[in-house]
């Protein structure tokens, strides 16, 4: 080939610049579009943002969870939804039990903790009986294996609950403490917002300091990189692994009960749609990376919140939130055609 | 792993089977009415006829949404078809069983519904759906299968519009038309609001109503500030409902259904900018149910449309309540009545339609279709019924408005 450019310059760089300034045109197009239109006051942004830092919060601690069990067995969890939902729902019925007794107003901080408490030991509980259950026995199984079985066992426990509990959709009682707003640097943030993005962010940083700080930190990560060489140092890889599942359904628990204050339902379907939303930012972040989790909650968050507002009210579409999940995961295939391994992540190619 | 030799063999004898058994199921009308029907009715009719031996019950389906979070919705229709068969005693020596489907409130539900009610040759007709999503791929099944489809609640106006009718789809429901123009005046002359905004769920029962509303409310000299949708399933309302605050609307219209509409109202009452907004809603979520999802404290003051229960004539509250109650306990819904005046449309059908031979009957499928369209003046529960073409039966259907009071409906217009 005469006229062969240079390695530099390949046919798939040229496309994937051009794609790239293509997309930000359409972006730049449609911004400034909206913001000449002023249909939206600063506060009105200002709340569109605080909405998508809370959910992006719930995002990211359901994503440790995905990102914390890939970053150790190369699996994909798929029934944490359900771990997830399986806390949140329980947490219902003591929430109710407590407000129906007046105890849920008289002390709103104790009643918190102990909803917290019960959701993160439910979901822990199941999240432990999954490893046992589902997973252990397949450890030496192609990984396709535990792929099938996850969706088996996210079927199985959306049905046990829905059984146990019922199919309707229950509100979740109000705690007066969390009902109305502060106001934060001129941000308008609402109680129940301020302490699932406060919460959220402490547990974050807890974990990633356990991780990162602590032996057994220290043994999950030995075991993330070859579990038999960890074996032969003298680590206990199954004892590991259970404690990889159990903090990934302890933050579960959490999100659970902060996911229902926010959003005021419960149902044995709620853990379906944030689990997918959720693993979706554990890939965008670069899954196996916990701060990568985390930021990638926070982004799809912030996309769902403010991303259909701000770029399509300039092109005049019609009910735009109804395309937000359009946009989310635009955004995820084009992050993961310039970084396939997502934000955070390692770029060489591995297959699920 | 090599797969054994045998292996191809055998998926080649499995798919082959299921060619085979595939074929099978589309064959027996015509070898059917070709070797033992004695009426000529039957080979001249373009579906064929549905047989009902010597003492065989005469089989209908239900097609409604009787599990998940819109039950009380399909499983009061589901009563409503029950109390009616109940009612109405044997056709011509034969009892009337039904078969019960679910539709699960989505085009899915209904498309799998639809095609295992219409695979049961035996099936005369089928009284569904529940949800207008549903209702779009059912009626287009049943109807290429010519089995008869009348809905006790289906309202979108599409179903019965001219241009996507399908011949086979009949309903007892309002029409939309009518439900979102009168949501509309009830707005603006009674509440005397001048600016709206409507949140839809992108179904198209949500989505047309809340159109017709906005179209009937502008064209009324009110405002509509903001046209938002959400999805099914969502539980994060915010971001749809900070965009129709920016302007503040004095009222906000959602005709969803109960978990969408439950967050809506919840979420609602703590976004900035509709502190001073009313709320309303439509058919799908009166019920209790959603009065559950909502949380009674901020379900309070909402108001909804739906059907005008106060019917007049006695049978209603003498005989069908009662009958109702004893059954079931409270109604959980609005659409019984028009579950039961479908039902007994669709019996009376059967009756004119059918051909006794000896001890069997036989049903030929466009003559009971014909039959249902030809209904007129039919003094049922819910008015006097006539099928227009398009399949709307109950073109006088009047709407009422109810408001959440202390957490139970109390009905305030008209």
């Amino acid at each position: 080939m005469r006229f062969a450019l240079p390695e530099r310059w390949s046919v798939q760089r040229i496309v994937k610049i051009l794609l790239g300034a293509l997309l930000l045109f359409v972006v730049f197009k449609g911004v400034s579009a909206t913001i000449a239109d002023g249909k939206f006051t600063a506060a009105a942004w200002k709340s569109l943002i605080t909405t998508g830092l809370a959910l992006g919060s719930l995002y990211a601690l359901i994503a440790m969870g995905y990102t914390l069990v890939y970053g150790i067995l190369f699996i994909i969890n798929f029934a944490h939804g359900e771990v997830f939902m399986s806390g949140a729902f329980t947490a219902f019925f003591v929430a109710r039990t407590l407000n129906n007794s007046g105890f849920l107003n008289d002390q709103p901080i104790i009643s918190i903790a102990i909803l917290l408490l019960v959701s993160m030991l439910v979901s822990t509980t199941i999240a432990i009986l999954l490893e046992r259950i589902a997973y252990r026995p397949l450890r030496g199984a192609p990984r396709l294996v535990p792929l099938i079985t996850a969706i088996g066992a996210s079927l199985f426990l959306q049905n046990t609950f829905r059984g146990l509990y019922g199919a309707k959709v229950r509100a979740y009682p109000e705690i007066d403490i969390l009902s109305g707003t502060v106001n934060i640097f001129s941000f308008v943030v609402g109680k129940d917002q301020l302490l699932v993005i406060a919460g959220a962010a402490l547990l974050v940083v807890a974990l990633y300091l356990f991780i990162e700080r602590t032996k057994t930190g220290r043994a999950m990560r030995a075991v993330g990189e070859d579990k038999e060489i960890s074996a032969l140092m003298g680590i206990d890889v199954d004892k590991v692994i259970v404690t990889t599942f159990a903090i990934g359904g302890m933050l579960a628990g959490a999100a659970g009960v902060l996911w229902a204050i926010n959003f005021k339902q419960v149902d044995f379907y709620m853990g379906f749609l944030p689990g997918i939303k959720a693993f979706t930012a554990a890939v965008l972040g670069g899954i196996g990376n916990v701060v990568g989790a985390a930021l990638g909650g926070l982004i799809l968050g912030l996309l769902e919140g403010v991303a259909p507002a701000l770029l399509l009210t300039g092109y005049d579409v019609p009910s735009p939130n109804q395309l937000k999940d359009v946009i989310s995961f635009s955004v995820l295939v084009f992050v993961l055609i310039f970084k396939p391994g997502g934000i955070l992540g390692s770029d060489e190619p591995d297959k699920v | 792993m090599r797969k054994p030799r045998w292996f191809s063999f055998v998926a080649l004898l499995f798919v082959l089977s299921l060619v085979a058994a595939a074929c099978a199921d589309d064959e027996p009308s015509s070898t059917d009415s070709g070797g033992d029907s004695p009426t000529a009715a039957c080979d001249e009719d373009e579906f064929g006829c549905v047989e009902v031996a010597a003492g065989d019950a005469i089989q209908l389906g239900t097609l409604l949404v009787i599990v998940g979070e819109n039950s009380a919705l399909g499983l009061d229709s589901q009563y409503g078809v029950q109390i009616a068969v109940d009612m109405y005693g044997d056709i011509e020596g034969h009892s009337v069983e039904l078969v019960n489907e679910d539709e699960g409130c989505t085009p899915e539900g209904g498309t799998t519904g639809a095609r295992s009610l219409v695979s049961n040759e035996s099936i005369a007709a089928v009284i569904g759906t529940s949800c207008s999503s549903a209702g779009e791929p059912a009626a287009q099944i049943t109807s290429d299968a010519g089995v008869v489809l009348i809905s006790p609640s289906n309202t979108a106006p599409s179903l019965t519009d001219p241009a996507t009718h399908q011949p086979f789809y009949l309903r007892t429901a309002h029409n939309d038309k009518i439900q979102g123009a009168a949501m509309a005046q009830f707005v603006g002359e009674d509440l005397g609001l001048k600016t709206a905004a409507t949140i839809h769920d992108g179904s198209p029962y949500a989505e047309q109503l809340q159109q017709v509303f906005a179209d009937t409310f502008t064209s009324e000299g009110g405002e509509i500030t903001g046209q938002e949708a959400i999805l099914v399933g969502d539980t994060d309302m915010k971001p749809a409902l900070t965009s129709v605050a920016a302007a503040k609307p004095e009222f906000l219209y959602f005709p969803v259904f109960v978990a969408e509409g439950g967050a809506l109202a919840a979420q609602g009452r703590e976004t900035a900018g509709l502190e001073d907004t009313k709320f309303g809603g439509a058919d799908g979520m009166l019920t209790p149910d959603w009065v559950e999802a909502a949380g009674a404290d901020n379900a309070e003051g909402t108001y909804l449309s739906g059907p005008d229960l106060a019917f007049g004539g006695g049978f209603y509250e003498d005989e069908f309540l009662p009958a109702y109650e004893e059954a079931y306990g409270d109604p959980t819904a609005v659409f019984h009545a028009h579950a039961f005046d479908a039902t007994t449309m669709v019996l009376n059908a059967i009756k004119e339609a059918a051909i006794v031979d000896g001890d069997s009957l036989f049903i030929p499928r466009t003559a009971l279709r014909d039959a249902m369209f030809a209904t007129s003046d039919y003094a049922g529960i819910t008015g006097t019924l006539t099928c227009d073409e398009n399949g709307d039966c109950n073109p006088g259907a009047t709407i009422s408005v109810s408001q959440v009071v202390d957490g139970a409906f109390e009905r305030i217009w008209p």
